[in-house]
């Protein structure tokens, strides 16, 4: 299948202040594939999230994302495939109730209110959170907070999904079944992340961006064992590969 | 640290709206009613008026005792708006001296007893209102104004406000306890740090606005809030809608304390 495709032809982002985050981005993610997206603080992670579903539009280049060009008319269709799953799930979850907050989405891609409930009930189900679904969001724990930013986003069934360290914040027994709730999608997966363990569990295809290029792409296991190129970006060996 | 307690204050009034009693399943949109032409009925009364007030003050504390809701909870808040009340009905006794009658020789003012009168309206209205919002999730509030029409622009803001004075409170709360941990104790530069608390709240705020902004627009945000949450109201709903709106009714055209005056002056 070629349809869920995401493609960056030579894409370079300048913020207003002058700031180059991002100088040349050449990447292609294929259906289903599973991709973390690793370097140091600042090396222009979140936003190469921020292009994927157009809230930023690259100043030069071209994304191709499921065979649309994104420019300021079709990111709408885009935001219908690609979900984003914030840093922070307090500035995800903004209704009133769980409930309200998953239907959100579906709502305003115009299902009504039979599907809208299907679509809720399954997205809560699969994150395990249907219980919750009449709390108000500054009663959940963090995890919980952090399992429905992820149910508010599958409830779109979007094809691809983005996140942005999802593991942050969260106590071992939450990031595990955080874990396993990822491996568990058939979906693209993109995450970016600092937690090294997580992305060798989850993605089978490992980035390394520097300063707004990408310095290694291949398989996580060989470049998350790769230790110098590693610690010249900031990072170190996943614990697991660690000798004691 | 006074701002702690605050904080938990806020959870309260929060936590006590989550309850399960009577007054707490009465349909939003009943209250909101009740509680408007409640208000309605107190003000539309002539600045002398005191005694048919009374009567008035029994829907509060039916609310209350229904709602299991702490008079201290209430009468807490009362104190904390009444300066405002007060200093701007301070003055009437000294405005309107013609005097009215009086009692065992001192002579009461007009001024003073619509000073009175303000002080039992602004009580029976206030509580009412604190009264409401304790005993009504925010969110059902919200719905009942959308139901009635209001503009959704408003309704927005409150919910909005709801949903994020506990993130920020607990930013701020954050903060402070980072000075107050680097303080040692030292006073003088309260002003100054928390103009600069004010200051750094603003830009965190607006940052964060941006984000949630991004959140809605990547769910597909597109300028209406859908506001069709689904709640029958059902028979009890009815049932109490119309016994209040009969006492309200019997407590504004009847004077139910001249009645019981004149029963108990014809028997003695």
């Amino acid at each position: 299948m070629s349809h869920h495709i995401v493609k960056f032809e030579n894409v370079t982002f300048k913020y207003p202040d002058g700031t180059e985050a991002l100088k040349g981005i050449n990447l292609l993610i294929t259906h289903g594939e599973s991709v973390g997206i690793v370097g140091a603080n600042g090396s222009g992670k979140t936003t190469l999230l921020m292009h994927l579903n157009g809230y930023l539009i690259p100043t030069t280049g071209i994304i191709n994302i499921g065979d649309i060009i994104l420019n300021k008319k079709t990111r709408l269709e885009i935001r219908k495939k690609v979900g984003v799953v914030f840093q922070n799930p307090d500035d995800q979850l903004f209704m009133p109730t769980v409930y309200e907050d998953v239907a959100f989405g579906p709502i305003n891609m115009g299902f009504d209110e039979r599907n809208v409930e299907i679509k809720v009930k399954s997205a809560l189900e699969i994150v395990g959170c249907y219980d919750l679904k009449d709390k108000p969001p500054h009663h959940l724990s963090g995890g919980q907070k952090r399992a429905v930013a992820i149910a508010s986003v599958i409830a779109m069934e979007p094809d691809i999904l983005a996140m942005d360290e999802p593991s942050s914040n969260l106590d071992p027994k939450s990031r595990r079944s955080l874990i396993n709730l990822l491996k568990s999608f058939s979906h693209t997966k993109i995450i970016a992340s600092h937690d090294l363990d997580m992305i060798l569990d989850v993605c089978n295809r490992c980035i390394v961006i520097k300063e707004g290029v990408i310095v290694a792409d291949g398989p996580s296991e060989v470049i998350l064992s790769n230790e110098k190129l590693l610690e010249e970006n900031n990072l170190e060996l996943p614990l697991s590969l660690q000798k004691r | 640290m006074r701002f702690d307690e605050e904080f938990f204050n806020l959870g309260y009034i929060d936590r006590l709206s989550y309850k399960e009693t009577f007054i707490h399943n009465i349909d939003a949109r009943v209250k909101l009613v009740i509680v408007i032409l409640y208000i309605i009925s107190v003000i539309s009364y002539s600045k002398y008026t005191v005694s048919s007030l009374f009567p008035f003050l029994l829907i509060p504390v039916l609310f209350m005792t229904l709602g299991e809701i702490p008079v201290k909870f209430v009468l807490k808040r009362l104190v904390v708006v009444s300066p405002f009340i007060f200093f701007i009905a301070i003055f009437n006794p000294l405005l309107e001296r013609n005097i009215a009658f009086y009692i065992y020789g001192i002579p009461i003012n007009y001024g003073t007893i619509s000073f009175i009168s303000i002080i039992i309206k602004f009580v029976l209205t206030v509580s009412i209102i604190i009264i409401l919002v304790a005993t009504t999730s925010f969110a059902g509030l919200c719905y009942a104004l959308r139901y009635f029409k209001i503009p959704e622009i408003f309704v927005n803001q409150l919910l909005f406000l709801y949903r994020y004075i506990f993130v920020l409170t607990e930013e701020a709360m954050r903060m402070i306890r980072a000075r107050d941990m680097r303080s040692f104790g030292k006073k003088g530069t309260e002003l100054n740090f928390y103009t600069k608390l004010a200051g750094s709240l603003l830009v965190r705020s607006i940052n964060r606005a941006e984000r949630i902004y991004y959140a809605m627009l990547s769910r597909g945000f597109n300028g209406t809030m859908p506001y069709n949450r689904k709640r029958e109201a059902n028979i009890k709903d009815f049932i109490f809608l119309f016994a209040m709106l009969l006492i309200l009714f019997f407590f504004r055209f009847f004077d139910p304390v001249n009645i019981v005056g004149k029963f108990i002056e014809r028997i003695i």
